[in-house]
């Protein structure tokens, strides 16, 4: 009988895909993979790995701690690979616009009720609150995937991270 | 010709296999012990009974989804939102030059409800179509009883994020959902969360690989966060995707774990535009004016990550919206 192995890729090893074109531009197909994005990344940078109109995904390369970040909207963080710990703040004042999209940094240190923390590995997925503060902090170099909108920090560099050829 | 079920629902009595016919419009369905049989004005056309069901049964459960269902190169439904084509060779080029091919507009609750009768009783008792092949019984055969359970599931669609109170459940062995076969090397533990009395519905996390390892259907897209209108849709999948789905919109591919092949497609005449090889890690979307149908060789993790916005279909009517979501 088959021992199956499911293959997860990481910083350390990724086996990365590819588009056999037959009448067609790879660019249509916007092709990336987000460890070796995170891997030429600096800590905490958005690089966005996939977008629909005003929506990303973001590669993000969790390594140190992070600064204090906060959204209007929900945001969802998925660990792709390693150990992220994230803490979660109630601030004593709205520190956002009701119509801002992505996540900003919060100027120098919130105030406020602490929430609580999650310690998540790869496979999990953390629930960011619209209007709270959030701080990640990762050890060793880790990697995140963001559910969020185009923000002010979200980095575009489509034609350094996707398959031209 | 008598009606059952729903007033809607034109279908005869059982034939000899036990099975019951279905009209909708001008096509009519039959069904033997090894094919589904599609009859229309200027032609008909014939496909194993199997593929057929699984095909029926994604386009019931999408709720005809985004764009065009091609059950295969010939018969396939395309939603309107709010209303539904049915047709006949209108995405084959050979078809539309012999003109045979035919297209009928229907409410979505009158072709819903024709199809959801069809998949009730043409599905026998073993048969599970959400099932990979090596964990169901066979779709052939007489009319063997039905398999109300499979074919009735309800799609998962948190309003939030599974696992947050009064949101969808979480899955385990007591709620029915062993982890399958393919994924038994798969880690199953928890993210530590420690949550201030007053925060239990804000501070939440949950192992998403667990809950996919455990998933009990294949190719289908459970939307389990929502960020306004991006909904994340992971799903697992093993052997073929059994429609091929012609896009109206962006959809994005984010692979998970192992491996998927992906054969697109020019979504009007079926001819062959690429072949997308996704491994773990890799992000890839599907423009807006291709069809596509994967091929996953083990059992595998896929995040399909889906624009859901009301506006979208208008958008897409008045041709607003870019077939490439980037340019570079």
């Amino acid at each position: 009988m088959t021992e199956y192995k499911t293959v997860f890729g990481s910083l350390a090893h990724y086996d990365k895909g590819r588009v056999e074109v037959i009448n067609d531009r790879p660019q249509n197909y916007v092709f990336s993979n987000l460890f070796e994005v995170a891997s030429r990344a600096k800590p905490w940078e958005k690089v966005a790995v996939a977008k629909n109109m005003e929506y990303v995904i973001e590669a993000i390369r969790a390594e140190g701690v992070s600064p204090w970040r906060i959204a209007a909207h929900d945001e969802f963080a998925l660990v792709m690979d390693g150990r992220v710990t994230i803490d979660l703040l109630d601030p004593d004042a709205l520190r956002v616009d009701a119509n801002a999209t992505g996540s900003v940094a919060v100027t120098g240190e919130p105030t406020g009720t602490p929430m609580g923390q999650i310690v998540a590995t790869r496979g999990h997925q953390c629930l960011l609150p619209a209007n709270r503060c959030y701080r990640m902090s990762a050890q060793e170099p880790s990697v995140l995937l963001l559910q969020t909108i185009v923000g002010p920090d979200t980095v575009q560099r489509w034609s350094e991270i996707c398959l031209k050829n | 010709m008598t009606t059952t079920e729903e007033q809607a629902v034109q279908a005869t009595e059982p034939n000899e296999h036990g099975y019951r016919s279905y009209t909708l419009g001008e096509f009519s369905f039959g069904r033997d012990e090894h094919f589904a049989h599609i009859e229309w004005p200027t032609g008909r056309h014939v496909m194993a009974v199997e593929p057929f069901l699984k095909a029926l049964m994604r386009d019931i459960a999408w709720n005809f989804f985004y764009g065009t269902v091609n059950f295969d190169s010939v018969i396939g439904t395309i939603n309107h939102y709010g209303n539904v084509d049915l047709f006949a060779g209108r995405f084959n080029e050979d078809y539309r030059k012999a003109e045979i091919d035919h297209l009928e507009n229907f409410p979505h609750e009158e072709i819903k409800a024709t199809f959801e009768a069809m998949l009730g009783d043409w599905v026998n008792d073993s048969f599970d179509p959400f099932a990979a092949p090596q964990e169901t019984g066979s779709a052939y055969g007489d009319k063997n009883g039905d398999n109300t359970a499979a074919v009735t599931r309800t799609r998962v669609t948190a309003q939030r994020m599974v696992g947050l109170p009064e949101d969808e459940p979480l899955r385990s062995d007591e709620s029915g959902y062993p982890v399958n076969r393919m994924f038994a090397d798969v880690d199953q533990g928890e993210p530590e969360v420690r949550v201030e009395p007053g925060y239990e519905k804000e501070v939440a996390a949950f192992s998403l690989f667990k809950y996919l390892s455990r998933s009990d259907v294949t190719w289908n897209p459970s939307v389990i966060s929502v960020c306004k209108d991006s909904l994340y849709c992971p799903t697992t999948e093993e052997f073929i995707l059994p429609i091929i789905h012609g896009n109206d919109r962006v959809e994005w591919f984010i692979q998970l774990s192992d491996e998927i092949i992906w054969e697109v497609a020019d979504r009007e005449t079926g001819r062959p535009r690429a072949n997308v090889i996704m491994k773990a890690g890799d992000c890839a979307a599907m423009p807006a004016d291709i069809r596509h149908q994967g091929f996953s060789p083990k059992r595998s993790m896929l995040l399909v990550w889906e624009n859901n916005s009301a506006a979208l279909p208008g958008m897409i009517a008045r041709g607003e919206t870019p077939n490439v979501p980037v340019t570079f």
